[in-house]
């Protein structure tokens, strides 16, 4: 299709979305957040090296490692569905775009979900 | 779209050598893109040897001497030619930059030239740039005001008009705006450094009265989000001023009218 459009009215496009801002703040927040989550999570791994199975388990089920560690999948697949959604923008277009960005955020909420179930059944010892 | 390799009609191949007069001691080698819509041909890269001694310091004078001199046919822009109009913006050596203010001597070994990045071409080393003016247009770059205009200049303060240098300066010779990978990959929608740089240019003004309808113009995924802080803008600018300081502010100040 040829285009015919004055080349200000393809600039200025659908107009603007009013949106953008909400996505980026987010991302920046989840990121402040990962920093101490990601330290307390790798040392944590690092001091439960060789430990054995009742070991970890009654570690997980202090409330605070319970709290800490869904803070960490939540916030972490949050992050991470926010940044993959920046990807798609910058190098998919049209329908692939959509369809990627829609998975990516019903699998980080099936992931998000599935691993905060497994550390409450775990910690409260279901 | 990313588009990582060229499409077929775009392969640039082997073009002519031009040698330069028997006698010349201190040659040096210029590798000029060239495609013209008129002949189909896909681009091709020429060789023009120049003889330095005859030649002005700078890569326009070159060019200008291969146009006068040994090819007429070799298209480009350039009008002012000391770094005030912007016209003569190419690729040069890898890098965007003014032919007018680069050193020939700052390069080392064979000259390449190109025009400026992922803009379609008009001819040679002049890039269509219908798109980023079109976009400067929507950023509505003038001073807007509704209370009645004063009977003599609208005054700032010193520290007021401070806040436009290292703006005002911007020559809109696209740059920065053609080195950014983002503007390269949804150029129609993401504005552009050289853009976002004149939009903060009027949000800073202290004489502009639209600030809030700015704002809510740029608040976009596209037409502002698109900026990855990759600082190729910063690292280009001929004038060595900051678009994506620029940005950064405009991000800033929706953040700020919101907490």
């Amino acid at each position: 299709m040829t285009d015919r459009r004055t080349p200000l009215a393809r600039a200025r496009g659908l107009g603007s979305a009013k949106d953008g801002l909400h996505h980026w703040w987010i991302q920046r927040l989840t990121a402040i957040a990962l920093i101490p989550l990601v330290v307390w999570f790798a040392i944590s791994l690092v001091m439960l090296s060789g430990a054995d199975y009742p070991v970890v388990r009654a570690w997980i089920g202090s409330p605070l490692v319970m709290v800490l560690l869904i803070l960490t999948v939540g916030v972490g697949l949050h992050h991470g569905q926010l940044g993959l959604q920046v990807v798609w923008e910058d190098y998919t277009e049209g329908a692939l775009r959509v369809v990627l960005i829609v998975l990516t955020k019903f699998l980080a909420a099936l992931f998000g979900l599935g691993a905060i179930v497994a550390v409450l059944r775990i910690g409260l010892g279901g | 779209m990313a588009e990582f390799t060229l499409p077929a009609n775009s392969k640039v191949g082997v073009g002519e050598t031009y040698k330069a007069p028997t006698g010349a001691k201190n040659i040096k080698n210029f590798k000029v893109y060239r495609w013209t819509p008129e002949d189909g041909k896909n681009p091709r890269i020429d060789t023009y040897e120049v003889d330095l001694d005859t030649c002005g310091p700078m890569i326009l004078d070159a060019l200008i001497k291969i146009k006068n001199e040994t090819d007429s046919s070799l298209t480009f822009r350039r009008s002012c030619r000391e770094g005030v109009c912007g016209s003569c913006a190419m690729n040069i050596d890898g890098t965007n930059t003014l032919a007018c203010t680069k050193y020939i001597s700052d390069v080392k070994g064979d000259i390449k030239v190109y025009p400026l990045p992922h803009m379609p071409v008009v001819k040679d080393l002049v890039p269509d740039l219908t798109v980023p003016y079109a976009q400067l247009a929507s950023i509505e770059p003038w001073l807007k005001s509704t209370t009645q205009p004063p009977t003599r200049e609208r005054i700032q303060s010193p520290e007021e008009r401070a806040k436009l240098d290292g703006l005002w300066e911007c020559i809109l010779c696209f740059c920065c705006s053609t080195s950014c990978p983002s503007y390269w990959w949804q150029g129609e929608r993401y504005l552009g450094p050289a853009i976002l740089l004149q939009a903060y240019r009027w949000l800073a003004d202290s004489r502009d009265e639209a600030k809030g309808e700015r704002l809510d113009n740029l608040e976009d995924p596209f037409r502002l989000y698109r900026c990855h802080t990759i600082m190729n803008c910063t690292k280009t600018c001929p004038k060595s001023l900051n678009p994506a300081k620029a940005i950064a502010e405009i991000k800033k100040m929706l953040v700020e009218r919101t907490i």
